[in-house]
């Protein structure tokens, strides 16, 4: 006798369908993140490219430190002084808030227990959450006044009151980031330090912290990144005048601050318009090599 | 028991010097910014009352209450998470219940860090390039949202996908056994297994996407506007430019006013961001696995 090949076991009934519509879709939206970075990217250079192309002389560009764009004349189109503004207060903001952010990771992690470091916790992802034109804000009306009496100067918008808003600012970033690097060194380190005999200081310096360093300097990095690209606080906080720094009680101009305080002013097309937008694919590139980097090194802790 | 030798006690004491050098760090970290949040209290307190909220500013922004602003920035978030959770969430399902561990996978985990860690002001750019004049939406509420929305959609990818993969793979295996198909089990057991999650990370996308200023600037919120907007294609004020602007652009305006609109912005973000801690509390504390 011989059966023939029966179908009666196809599956491909609604439910089958509807599974492989559903994996389209969310299929879709997984890879959404890759069109909008490549989108942002496009966008952004079609708006600048003839600037890149027509005007910008690439040495003037970032050598000079003069930024005239609406000289009616001869407009100037120099980066120096604003990459000068980012770098100072990013370097000062960052001299404030990796020490004190590592430091508080590691007590958060490593010392406090209970309800203290679960209060501690809730505390710093409340900080974390405090949006930056509030921190600029504070910059300009709480800072300000204190820098111009405790320091006796005329001004009290500089490097200084910027670099500190900016630490504050990611500083509670800093501090979660880093505690989860600490946090996903397995207990068994520890436990194995501690066995023979080792203290908690000793267990946490020769044993937590070197498993944790890429961890630690993702961090870093991140914290780099974030304070590199933030915008309100150093619009508000930096006196806002291109200069290059001598002191830390010079105002300053950020890269991000000149494209806030300009693009508002500048026809769609012009020259002025195009090297604005010419300025964030400078800041696009550089946010994308530094978050390309701290995935690297916090990859490199995971295979290693 | 053993008797303390030089050497525990020195640990000890060494032990307890370090205990107290990064207590005092944590402390030198928080201090500050509560003194600062006290001296907006004191200083905004006064300004805040019913009126406040719900009246229009008058006399020039000198006066008056900021109900525009705040009924602008409703709109705006509103808009921008009817964008961004539907897609955060189906692309957290992928990236949990799909996706392989493979160099495409990781791929999408580099593009969602770069979204997160792009600058406000480029996405602000973009959202120009792209929505305000290549889509031709104009500024309005449509193109500011988008622009939040793309930005602040990590916060929704990155906290459902660890409430998903929360999720026991045991109980999508005990589904499977039983005949379902991947969508079958992602809707009755994945999802209701981690709602409160994904809730949790919405929230705190909401108070992101309330606090963010560079993005909206050029893109459909204005500096004042007399008329509420009808649609997503009017433009809108909104609290966070709204107090950029009354802090820096308008002469004569009281001292206390923008610590009050300071105040009431960070108000409404600090009580997402306890609502969604809190959530979060409540969901550790009910854990049944």
């Amino acid at each position: 006798m011989n059966h023939p090949v029966t179908t009666d076991f196809d599956r491909r009934d609604r439910d089958w369908y509807m599974d492989k519509l559903v994996q389209l879709v969310v299929f879709v939206s997984g890879i959404s993140a890759i069109v909008f970075v490549i989108g942002i990217f496009v966008f952004v250079t079609k708006e600048g490219m003839g600037f890149i192309f027509n005007t910008m002389d690439p040495v003037e560009f970032f050598t000079s430190q003069y930024w005239e764009p609406s000289d009616e004349d001869a407009p100037e189109y120099g980066i120096l002084a604003l990459i000068a503004g980012t770098a100072s207060v990013t370097g000062l903001a960052l001299l404030v808030s990796i020490p004190f952010s590592l430091g508080a990771a590691i007590f958060i992690g490593e010392f406090a227990t209970g309800k203290s470091r679960e209060f501690l916790k809730i505390l710093v992802e409340l900080l974390a959450a405090i949006p930056s034109v509030v921190w600029g804000f504070i910059g300009l009306t709480i800072m300000n006044p204190i820098i111009i009496d405790v320091f006796d100067v005329p001004v009290g918008l500089s490097v200084l009151n910027a670099g500190i808003i900016l630490g504050l600012m990611t500083a509670p970033i800093m501090t979660s980031i880093a505690e989860d690097a600490l946090k996903a060194v397995p207990d068994r380190y520890r436990e194995a330090a501690e066995a023979m005999g080792a203290t908690r200081w000793q267990v946490i310096f020769k044993v937590v912290l070197p498993a944790a360093k890429n961890g630690l300097l993702g961090a870093v990095l991140l914290g780099v990144g974030r304070g590199f690209g933030e915008t309100m606080a150093v619009l508000l906080a930096t006196g806002h005048s291109v200069n290059i720094p001598h002191s830390i009680f010079d105002p300053v101009r950020a890269l991000t601050a000149t494209i806030a305080a300009e693009l508002g002013e500048t026809a769609v097309g012009s020259d002025h318009y195009q090297a604005l937008f010419t300025i964030g694919i400078f800041l696009f590139a550089i946010t994308f090599i530094i978050n390309l980097t701290a995935d690297l090194v916090v990859r490199g802790v995971r295979n290693g | 028991m053993f008797a303390e030798t030089a050497l525990n006690v020195r640990d000890k004491k060494v032990q307890g010097l370090f205990r107290l050098i990064f207590g005092m760090m944590t402390v030198l970290l928080i201090i500050p910014v509560l003194v600062i949040m006290g001296m907006l209290i004191y200083k905004g307190g006064s300004v805040i009352s019913i009126d406040f909220l719900f009246t229009a500013p008058t006399d020039g922004m000198t006066a008056g209450g900021i109900f525009p602003a705040l009924f602008g920035t409703v709109w705006l978030v509103a808009v921008a998470l009817l964008i961004s959770v539907p897609i955060g969430i189906a692309a957290a399902i992928y990236l949990s219940e799909y996706a392989s561990d493979s160099w495409f996978t990781r791929i999408i985990n580099l593009a969602i860090i770069n979204l997160a860690g792009v600058p406000s002001i480029v996405h602000a750019l973009f959202g120009v390039g792209a929505f305000v004049v290549f889509f031709g939406f104009g500024t309005s509420i449509l193109a500011a949202s988008l622009t939040l929305a793309i930005m602040t959609l990590p916060v929704v990818i990155v906290s459902t996908r660890e409430s998903l993969q929360a999720v026991p793979q045991a109980f999508r295996e005990a589904c499977w056994a039983m005949g379902a198909t991947r969508w079958q089990t992602i809707r009755r057991v994945v999802l209701p297994n981690s709602v409160t999650g994904i809730l949790t990370g919405v929230i705190l996308e909401v108070s992101r996407t309330t606090g963010e200023t560079a993005p909206i600037m050029f893109t459909g919120a204005v500096f004042f506007t007399p008329l509420l907007p009808q649609s997503v294609f009017d433009q809108t004020m909104a609290m966070s430019l709204h107090l950029f602007v009354v802090a820096t652009q308008v002469p004569g305006v009281p001292e206390e006013l923008p610590f009050g609109v300071a105040l009431v912005l960070i108000g409404m973000v600090l009580a997402m961001n306890s609502v969604s801690i809190a959530l979060r509390m409540y969901l550790r504390g009910r854990k049944k696995w």
